[in-house]
């Protein structure tokens, strides 16, 4: 395979492969609904300080905010 | 059982690295393998104590790692910015080349110690001690694979301690920020695999929903760090038994490859890694979330497309094409955006609590080091400007510009975690000093600015005169006038160093007596509890 190829495919196809999703992230970024899954998502830091989620017996399915932390 | 496979594997280690060491062509690598010796033999007797002893309760954080991790950013900064005055001196009086240590203690020697000691092992510390301790709190579980930290850990320390024993010794690659012979940098790739397993493992066992993006920047720089790692450093050794390698790639093919290797150290070391710090410690201090989740979304996906496209503004006027250096010129100046991005969500965290500034010595440094992080990715693309880079490039005006992002942004967010860190991890209820964090604060902030300026002057100064041109086209000065004309800069440079050093001495001293001095609080309440 020759290099000039593989520059041409860069500067063109892959060019757009890649700008197109980044594109793609920028509106699911933005999409409509997402601010509430943000504002959860940030206040990731602000829960289980000291230990793990879900210890013991009480734990089905392991997705929980379960500390009573506040969202 | 598997324990059993751990005493085998370590003793054969032991073994093969003596038969290495008896076998050696040159000293550096003598002198490596007896280290991995050592290193297996210790290894050995400390598993074959610890055996049978009852597994870590998983309700619990894997915390042991991330203090070691603490105290070994605090050790290797203290050591990095030493060398770093010692050569800064060298540089300005030369005599301090001393005859007695020719080879060993000189600029040459002292230099990618220096360099070395400050990126990898202070920085690559707070790497990966802090990312062990955000990726375990915001994934809500114990670090992935039990004791995998520990052997990811002291395999790192193991690395840093052949690296710098060999470059005094003379084993180097030549390339720059990746020295590391090929064994080192062997053994560094299965570091960087079971880092890699440790984080993906614990992101994976999650029990948060989302993955937060302090993650997401972590992530980056293990996978981004172990592609280049593995691409730059393709050599072939000439003797198993011998330190020196030699590389695959050739020409101007090579100079692509290790400056691609070299600016995405940049990007994705000092840059992807410690943002993923400031998404997490500044919204921990600053006691608010970051200003805006889309943005650091944004954020993150433009620096991650455009970085990896910007190592050719290193060879601008080279035997590289036009249109790779013309590439790299202009993916440095669109850089600029998602940089600034970066930068306004970080600082506007703070929006609201602003008045924290005032009380809180920790966050005033994660403040100036964010804003140190404006600075330089303005720098940056400016001097990646062909133009500006005519000018600039070869001079010490590049020197400053890595070192305002090095000492500001990179340093001073270092500290700020170090300083979050260090009560919570050691159950302390707060820092042993608030004043001696404020005299670290100003002596490393006007340390940077007598740096930054002293290199600013002499770069500008000494890339005017190697252009200048009298009347009949010849050049007007020797190489040797820029560089008498450089020294009362290269002394305020020094000066710099010393007040950066001694605000890092004043951290340790800090965080020393914060564990030592200060009466442990209960368990329970540690994490409630700010830390100014």
């Amino acid at each position: 395979m020759d290099y000039h190829i593989l520059r041409e495919f860069a500067d063109s196809w892959a060019m757009l492969a890649l700008f197109a999703m980044f594109i793609g992230i920028v509106f699911w970024a933005f999409r409509p609904g997402s601010r509430k899954t943000h504002e959860d998502t940030a206040n990731i830091p602000f829960r289980h300080d000291d230990k793990p989620a879900c210890q013991g017996g009480g734990c089905q399915g392991g997705r929980c905010h379960d500390d009573g932390a506040t969202l | 059982m598997w324990d059993y496979f751990k005493l085998i594997a370590l003793g054969l280690v032991a073994v093969l690295a003596a038969i290495a060491a008896n076998y050696a062509r040159d000293l550096a690598y003598m002198v490596n393998a007896i280290e991995v010796m050592l290193a297996a033999a210790i290894a050995f007797i400390w598993v074959l104590r610890t055996m049978g002893s009852a597994p870590a309760p998983q309700n619990e954080y894997f915390d042991d790692v991330v203090r070691a991790g603490v105290i070994a950013t605090t050790f290797w900064g203290v050591v990095g910015f030493l060398v770093a005055v010692i050569i800064a001196f060298q540089l300005a009086y030369p005599v301090l080349n001393f005859e007695w240590a020719q080879g060993y203690l000189n600029f040459g020697k002292l230099r990618p110690l220096h360099t070395s000691a400050v990126i990898f092992a202070f920085g690559g510390n707070a790497l990966i001690a802090s990312s062990f301790y955000v990726v375990q709190r915001t994934s809500a579980a114990r670090l992935f694979g039990g004791g995998l930290g520990w052997f990811v850990f002291w395999g790192y320390q193991l690395v840093i301690v052949l690296a710098a024993t060999g470059y005094i010794l003379g084993a180097t690659q030549s390339k720059e920020y990746a020295e590391p012979e090929w064994y080192v940098d062997l053994w560094l790739t299965i570091v960087w695999v079971f880092y890699l397993v440790a984080f993906l493992g614990t992101i994976i066992k999650r029990k948060e929903p989302h993955i937060y993006v302090a993650n997401w920047f972590y992530l980056s720089f293990i996978v981004t760090i172990a592609m280049l790692h593995i691409v730059n450093n393709l050599a072939i050794p000439v003797s198993i038994f011998g330190s020196k390698s030699v590389q695959v790639f050739a020409g101007v093919q090579d100079a692509m490859t290790q400056w691609w290797y070299g600016h995405n150290a940049v990007g994705f070391f000092l840059t992807s890694g410690f943002l993923g710090m400031m998404y997490y410690f500044v919204p921990k201090q600053a006691e608010r979330p970051v200003y805006s989740y889309k943005l650091s979304i944004v954020h993150f996906w433009a620096l991650i497309f455009l970085y990896i496209w910007a190592g050719p503004h290193h060879l601008h006027y080279t035997a590289l094409p036009d249109w790779a250096s013309t590439l790299g010129m202009v993916m440095s100046v669109i850089l600029w955006m998602p940089s600034w991005g970066g930068m306004i969500n970080g600082l506007m965290t703070l929006s609201g609590a602003w008045d924290k500034l005032r009380t809180d010595p920790v966050i005033r440094m994660m403040v100036v080091s964010i804003g140190f992080y404006g600075m330089s990715t303005f720098e940056g693309p400016m001097m990646s400007i062909k133009a500006v880079n005519s000018l600039s490039h070869y001079t010490d005006w590049t020197i400053g510009h890595v070192h305002s992002g090095a000492l500001g942004w990179n340093g001073m967010i270092t500290f700020g975690a170090l300083y979050f860190l260090v009560p919570r991890l050691w159950a302390r209820e707060r820092l042993y000093s608030n004043t001696l964090v404020s005299w670290h604060f100003w002596l490393a902030t006007i340390g940077i600015v007598l740096y930054a300026s002293a290199m600013w002057v002499t770069g500008i100064m000494e890339g005017l005169m190697w252009r200048e041109v009298d009347s009949q086209g010849f050049l007007v000065n020797a190489f040797a006038d820029t560089v008498a004309a450089k020294h009362p800069m290269y002394v305020v440079r020094a000066l710099g160093g010393v007040l950066y050093l001694v605000g890092s001495m004043i951290m340790a001293y800090n965080l020393w007596a914060t564990v030592a001095k200060q009466p442990r609080v209960a368990a329970a309440s540690v994490a409630a509890v700010p830390a100014e």
